[in-house]
């Protein structure tokens, strides 16, 4: 059976996926938006910086927030000191380190559900009278708030399997940083820990499955609920 | 005056270049595919800027480059039925005709639904979904929710262009009652000629 130090380890993972996501959120869904529709200067570079954390290996990530977040880094030290707040060794760091890796595959599953929504029922919305914030809230999230969401799916999965950036940045620490995979990592580590991976490796392949089974299903349903308008 | 446009686009390869004025109920603009007969119509709605010009429709300036005046879209009181409908295909026909506030803010406007609904002969369709229209009744819902924003004036791009023969005379007579009963000022784009010898005397050739 699973034991209390496992859920305990479990809650950790959701309470650091869940706040890495709600945070992301918003700015991805604002990079996603910028790329999808403004045209400007840079926007190959923003784009492929944006998808770093994809490819470059993870510990690479984790390090360059530590440079970054760390007591003498340019955003460390100004949050230290303005606002007393380290993110070092704490679970706000392992939020963070999750939020940075899933933050390319959400703002890919936004800007496609953006980039899917039809320009021209804009204009139609505008020549009925409605302003800039009731076409958005009327008909552009309405109509791609499934990818939104598919999308936030997604990042919380990818969140929830973060491992490299999270040991580099934050360490692996009981009760605070050591989110399922670096539980995992420990267990491996112990004699004796093998029945312990065995429940935990169970516990992330199934909710890994179901977030990607939530995301597949609410595009489908999307797809076949609204189709392809024809007149 | 209904309509005095005087303007020039430049988009890509072709130079758009029209200049007319206009005091007929129905102005048709006719012409090949491509000659730019929709991007007039865009400009005049405000969803295209041209490089140089003005229009002035049914006695408001919309714009123009000399005096710097672009009336933004939403303010600009044009009603454009659209080639391709555009209904909000996540919207039951009700919201649809229902979504412009110049009517949803009135107080009597499930009145002027009933009444919108009964005139264009779509009162059984106003739970259905977009998607399951036929062309002809998903033109007169477009109608419906065009003339339903209040508008000043009326832009109709290829309104037959989508329908078979009997549900073309079908939408044409509605036309024909909006243009006769209605104080509207309507810019007609087509490209059948006999199409627009019979809603109008006044036809310019692009």
């Amino acid at each position: 059976m699973v034991t209390d130090a496992e859920i305990a380890i479990l809650l950790l993972s959701l309470k650091v996926s869940l706040v890495a996501i709600i945070v992301a959120a918003p700015l991805a869904f604002g990079m996603a938006w910028l790329l999808a529709r403004v045209r400007f200067p840079g926007k190959l570079l923003l784009d492929a910086v944006i998808h770093l954390p994809l490819v470059v290996p993870p510990v690479v990530t984790g390090w360059m927030l530590l440079i970054l977040f760390g007591p003498q880094g340019a955003i460390g030290s100004w949050l230290e000191h303005w606002l007393g707040v380290s993110l070092m060794f704490r679970w706000t760091g392992a939020a963070l380190a999750a939020g940075v890796m899933a933050f390319p595959l959400m703002v890919r599953a936004m800007r496609l559900a953006i980039e899917a929504v039809d320009i021209r029922l804009e204009n139609a919305a505008r020549t009925l009278g409605a302003s800039h914030w009731r076409v958005l809230t009327s008909i552009s999230l309405p109509l791609c708030f499934p990818g939104i969401v598919a999308g936030l799916i997604l990042g919380f999965a990818r969140s929830l399997g973060e491992f490299g950036a999270t040991i580099s940045f934050v360490s692996n620490i009981e009760g605070e940083t050591r989110t399922l995979p670096l539980a995992i990592y420990s267990q491996l580590q112990t004699p004796g820990g093998e029945e312990s991976v065995t429940r935990l490796a169970i516990l992330s392949i199934a909710l890994s499955l179901a977030a990607l089974l939530a995301s597949e299903i609410l595009v489908r349903r999307s797809g076949t609920k609204r189709g392809s308008y024809v007149l | 005056m209904s309509f005095e446009i005087s303007v020039r686009k430049r988009l890509g390869e072709r130079d758009i270049h029209v200049n007319f004025r206009s005091d007929a109920k129905l102005t048709a603009i006719i012409g090949p595919s491509g000659c730019g007969k929709t991007s007039l119509l865009n400009m005049v709605a405000g969803l295209l800027r041209p490089d140089e010009g003005h229009i002035v429709a049914a006695g408001k300036t919309l714009f123009d480059s000399a005096a710097q005046a672009d009336v933004p879209v939403e303010e600009r009181r044009v009603g454009y039925v659209f080639q391709d409908g555009r209904l909000f295909p996540h919207m039951r026909v009700r919201d649809n005709l229902l979504y412009s506030g110049r009517v949803r803010r009135t107080e009597d406007h499930s009145a002027k639904l009933q009444e919108m609904a009964s005139f264009l002969g779509i009162e059984t369709l106003l739970n259905r979904w977009p998607n399951s229209l036929s062309g002809g009744e998903a033109q007169r819902v477009t109608l419906g929710r065009t003339l339903l924003s209040d508008p000043d004036l009326l832009l109709m791009d290829e309104p037959l262009g989508a329908l078979d023969m009997a549900r073309r005379e079908e939408i044409m007579k509605m036309i024909e009652h909006v243009r006769d009963d209605m104080a509207l000022p309507i810019l007609y784009v087509s490209h059948d000629p006999r199409e627009v010898e019979r809603l109008s005397d006044t036809v310019i050739a692009m």
